[in-house]
């Protein structure tokens, strides 16, 4: 049984007035709110087991490498895969540079590289700069008017031009559309495509299986998972992980030095240099024991069951748009109200305590295939609540009649 | 008809609540003066993060007064910038550097505004003012 109001009084945050009026937290795909348990976890690194890990034989040292290292288990086990195919960087956008960067000695002017137009800036960028480096051809993968992929001309797509790259995002950032992965990344293995698959907004609300999901890459950013900030993760299939190239340089990922020459460890601890974010892997494996506490078929019918409600309440209201594809949705609604500017319909909504995100969303190219300039985004987690969705609604028709 | 400053701090600081403020401000920018289009140079663009902001600056020789014209593409932008244009319009140099828009701001319970988080260039807008009225004093 999913008991929501339960849920709720695992995250202090949610219980705040925010210019004196209930907050209705509806920017989870930000950042979401964290349970007392994260909380609870770093109070407890930093109060009694603060030590540097992987050296030292003191007690607090040895109990710390063993707790970051058990993180990396759990974390391990949550996604489906080993722990040594789990490397820690301080975000999902590092771990895509992680990525870029490792790639550079593997791509010339003879390769693809596939991106779409749905991406986050962070899964753009890098590709971009890869592509310059190397000479190599960066293409995007069809996108329809509606910013949903039709898959059997991203399949046709992929056996054209053979990418030797498909980097591509589990769900939109700024739409919440998910992405039908399987069938394109099923196209991409028989190209013997490298694939990426960019989950920073989507692995809280999916879950995924990675081994199932058969990608050689995929990035996740803790603090949209419960976590910390400052904290992320790459999956690599282990042989493509390790045949990467170092990205930073220095102590902890290496074997031996001399003045002249180093050799370096083996994936993950090549990729990881300096010290590590010990308390944030602690705490974000508290995350996601919590996450996996709940029990996550009843998570996500609790999601979508807000999720539409919400689109349900939004589309009785005159003159919304939804950009967002409404049947196939992890819990973003992205919209606009007539011709108002995002901006004054998110400040407005805050002086009611509804915190949303208006802009572009860092999706820049999305924007401009959708024709618009920005949206407002209001974006849904397992602890928002039906009351949330009356709250917002409620709210944005006071902003209306105000802007009206 | 435009308001001075003080008529328009009187309404703000005697609205009865938050929407008649805004509701306020949002009327300020609709009773600006448009801005001419050959104005809205990518130079006068100021950058922020959301909203786009545009501001003019001139110099009056004669009368020794800095001149500012702008517009924005939101609402609660534009009337800010109305205040913002409302305060320091047709002041000498020496006048501008003496006027404290975040002072006026947080008196007017608009301070919220005028943080760096907020990106709508308002921040910018007032030191892009200032720093015309110091090179223009010395």
């Amino acid at each position: 049984m999913f008991d929501v109001e339960k849920i709720r009084a695992d995250f202090p945050a949610l219980k705040q007035l925010i210019n004196e009026q209930p907050l209705v937290y509806l920017d989870s795909a930000a950042t979401t709110q964290k349970p007392q348990a994260v909380i609870a976890a770093t109070e407890q690194f930093y109060a009694r087991n603060n030590a540097n890990v992987h050296r030292g034989r003191h007690t607090l040292s040895e109990q710390a490498t063993l707790a970051y290292e058990q993180a990396r288990a759990t974390v391990a086990a949550f996604f489906n895969i080993t722990a040594n195919e789990l490397v820690w960087t301080k975000g999902a956008t590092e771990a895509i540079n992680l990525v870029t960067n490792g790639l550079s000695e593997q791509l010339d002017n003879q390769s693809t590289i596939v991106i779409s137009a749905l991406e986050h800036h962070a899964n753009i960028v890098p590709w971009q700069q890869l592509a310059k480096r190397t000479g190599a051809t960066l293409l995007t993968l069809p996108l329809q008017q509606n910013g949903r992929f039709n898959v059997e001309q991203c399949v046709n797509f992929i056996e054209q031009h053979k990418p030797t790259v498909l980097a591509i995002t589990h769900a939109s950032n700024a739409l919440g559309n998910i992405t039908p992965l399987e069938t394109i990344l099923h196209a991409a293995k028989l190209q013997h495509t490298i694939t990426l698959v960019d989950g920073a907004q989507a692995a809280l609300h999916l879950q995924p299986n990675l081994q199932q999901l058969g990608c050689d890459f995929y990035v996740f950013s803790a603090h949209k998972m419960l976590g910390p900030t400052g904290l992320g993760g790459l999956y690599g299939r282990y042989e493509r992980l390790n045949s990467l190239a170092v990205y930073q340089t220095g102590g902890e990922m290496i074997e031996t030095v001399t003045l002249t020459e180093t050799t370096f460890r083996q994936a993950p601890a090549k990729f990881e240099s300096g010290t590590p974010n010990i308390a944030a892997v602690i705490a974000f494996s508290a995350a996601i024991k919590y996450l996996v506490s709940l029990d996550k078929t009843n998570v996500y019918t609790h999601e979508q069951a807000i999720f539409n409600y919400a689109v349900e309440k939004l589309q009785l209201i005159d003159g919304i748009t939804i950009y967002s594809d409404i049947n196939n949705n992890i819990g973003t609604l992205c919209f606009n109200y007539k011709d108002e500017h995002p901006f004054d319909i998110a400040t407005l909504l805050d002086g009611y305590g509804v915190a949303v995100r208006s802009g572009h969303h860092c999706a820049q190219p999305l924007m401009q295939h959708l024709g618009i300039n920005g949206s407002v985004r209001a974006s849904f987690a397992f602890y928002n609540n039906h009351k949330d969705v009356d709250l917002f609604i409620a709210a944005l028709q006071e902003c209306i009649a105000l802007l009206d | 008809m435009i308001k001075t400053f003080k008529e328009i701090a009187f309404s703000i600081e005697n609205a009865p609540a938050w929407q008649q403020k805004y509701r306020e401000i949002m009327l300020l920018g609709k009773q600006l003066p448009p801005m001419p289009g050959v104005l809205k140079t990518d130079s006068a663009l100021v950058p922020g993060c959301e909203s786009k902001v545009w501001i003019y600056l001139d110099f009056d020789l004669e009368e020794n007064t800095l001149v500012i014209v702008g517009d924005s593409d939101t609402r609660i932008v534009k009337g800010l910038l109305a205040i913002v244009l409302a305060l320091y319009n047709g002041l000498t140099p020496e006048q501008v550097i003496k006027t404290d828009a975040l002072a006026e701001f947080s008196r007017l319970g608009l301070i919220q505004h005028l943080s760096p988080s907020r990106g709508n260039g308002i921040k910018a807008m007032v030191e892009r003012i200032q720093s015309m009225a110091a090179d223009r004093s010395l």
